[in-house]
């Protein structure tokens, strides 16, 4: 027992650091695997009011070029509006109609990241604002990322610039889906995979998402076709999809809500029971 | 004494402001940013005792992880450098080290610039083969660990000599 103590005394740096090395060890672990970084994430009280603070004076370096991007939406929003009325074009209102099973609402970033391998945005809605985790997030343009962690006031989203990030996506013309990933290298450029080699493949070609995982709605622009290669195996395209997003300078954003996720789940939950 | 812990508290927090709201957001080329908080780890008096060191450490690369949303890597890395610190010390001051005499601000500039360059290493090495946390981006990792290293070598050096105070 005293050979015990006197060891522990002796070495009490070196456990100290052990045991502070495992715990950092264990956090980092965790923050690797999909929804599982619960208490390392910046929605928190203390984080969350420092970059709020911070942002507030950002806010106005950035008025005119978000200014330019609000208004481009609204124009394209009009367009749309008064050409349907026009037309009176029934895709347009069947397009519509089937989206009112989504809810949106407005936030702000305050923190955004992209040099990083798993990038987390922070916005300044929460908990109190009925957000919840799985979530998506958009903007005007395209896809932004997945709500991982709430606080009371602030949320933090797992962007699509992350390695850990999959999301499901098609081409626009066709409906041939796979998953949207990412390779950590560019903020431009995101991967398409699992795409199968019967696909009509082009560059150029639009990217969607495909409204097969009950978080995004159908037809969410993501990017366009750089480039594509055959994998190793010549089964599946990989396929390099450039953004239509500036994940470089986000500032406005959506988040989107699916009214019908608990039906969907609780469907999905009892069919997997049976 | 008194003097001492208040001066490092305020390192820490003015060190952890500037990592958090000027430094993060630098993006040289897109991916090459500093991390300058390890400053705090640096200059850390030698006198204080191991044991304090090390947990202060932890702290401060928690606080980082907490800032930036990296889990614990920062926190490890700090961890790792802060206990292996008297082997860098014993290495690049020698006999000063060994009597307990180091003052940062009067040593030799070469024996402080490669003491600070082989913590940064250390440091930065950790960090992103932890973030990048996969074998096959090795290229990746020694990449992202060789420039950011330079980045904050020349920052930290030049912060040194900035606020070092001449006695």
């Amino acid at each position: 027992m005293q050979q015990i103590i006197n060891f522990i005394i002796r070495n009490k740096t070196f456990l100290l650091f052990l045991l502070l090395f495992t715990i950092s060890l264990t956090f980092t672990i965790q923050s690797h695997s999909y929804h599982k970084s619960k208490f390392i994430n910046s929605a928190n009280f203390l984080t969350g009011g420092v970059y709020n603070s911070v942002s507030n004076i950002n806010r106005y370096f950035n008025l005119k070029s978000q200014n330019d991007i609000l208004l481009q939406e609204n124009r394209e929003l009009k367009s749309v509006l008064y050409s349907s009325q026009n037309k009176n074009d029934t895709s347009f209102v069947k397009h519509y109609a089937d989206n009112k099973n989504y809810k949106f609402s407005t936030a702000h970033v305050l923190k955004n990241s992209y040099s990083s391998t798993k990038n987390v945005l922070l916005i300044n809605k929460g908990a109190s604002d009925s957000i919840q985790q799985d979530f998506g997030v958009i903007t005007s343009k395209g896809l932004v990322g997945i709500i991982d962690n709430t606080s009371k006031g602030y949320a933090t989203v797992i962007s699509i610039l992350n390695t850990t990030s999959k999301i499901s996506a098609q081409l626009k013309k066709s409906n041939h889906f796979g998953t949207l990933t990412w390779n950590g290298i560019s903020p431009y450029l995101v991967q398409l995979i699992d795409i199968p080699k019967i696909a009509p493949v082009m560059v150029g070609d639009t990217i969607v998402t495909s409204g097969r995982s009950s978080i995004f709605p159908k037809d969410i622009p993501i990017g366009v076709i750089n480039d594509f290669e055959l994998d190793t195996a010549e089964n599946y395209y990989e396929i390099n999809i450039r953004l239509f997003n500036d994940m470089t300078n986000l500032e406005h954003v959506y988040i989107v809500e699916n009214i019908d996720i608990a039906e969907i789940n609780n469907l999905l939950n009892n069919r997997n029971n049976e | 004494m008194n003097s001492l812990i208040y001066s490092n508290m305020l390192r820490f927090s003015v060190l952890v402001i500037f990592q958090v709201l000027v430094l993060n957001h630098i993006n040289f080329l897109g991916y090459i940013n500093p991390y300058t908080y390890i400053l705090f780890i640096i200059l850390f008096p030698i006198k204080n005792t191991r044991i304090v060191f090390v947990f202060l450490s932890f702290l401060m690369g928690l606080t980082i992880d907490f800032f930036s949303d990296s889990g614990g890597i920062h926190a490890a890395a700090c961890v790792s450098i802060a206990y292996a610190r008297p082997i860098f010390l014993k290495f690049c001051f020698g006999t000063i080290y060994e009597y307990q005499t180091i003052k940062f601000n009067n040593v030799e500039f070469g024996s402080k610039l490669l003491y600070i360059s082989l913590l940064t290493l250390t440091h930065h090495i950790i960090l992103f083969s932890l973030e990048i946390f996969n074998i096959s981006n090795v290229i990746l990792t020694l990449q992202k660990t060789l420039f950011s290293s330079i980045f904050t070598i020349i920052l930290s050096v030049l912060l040194t000599v900035i606020f070092s105070r001449k006695t």
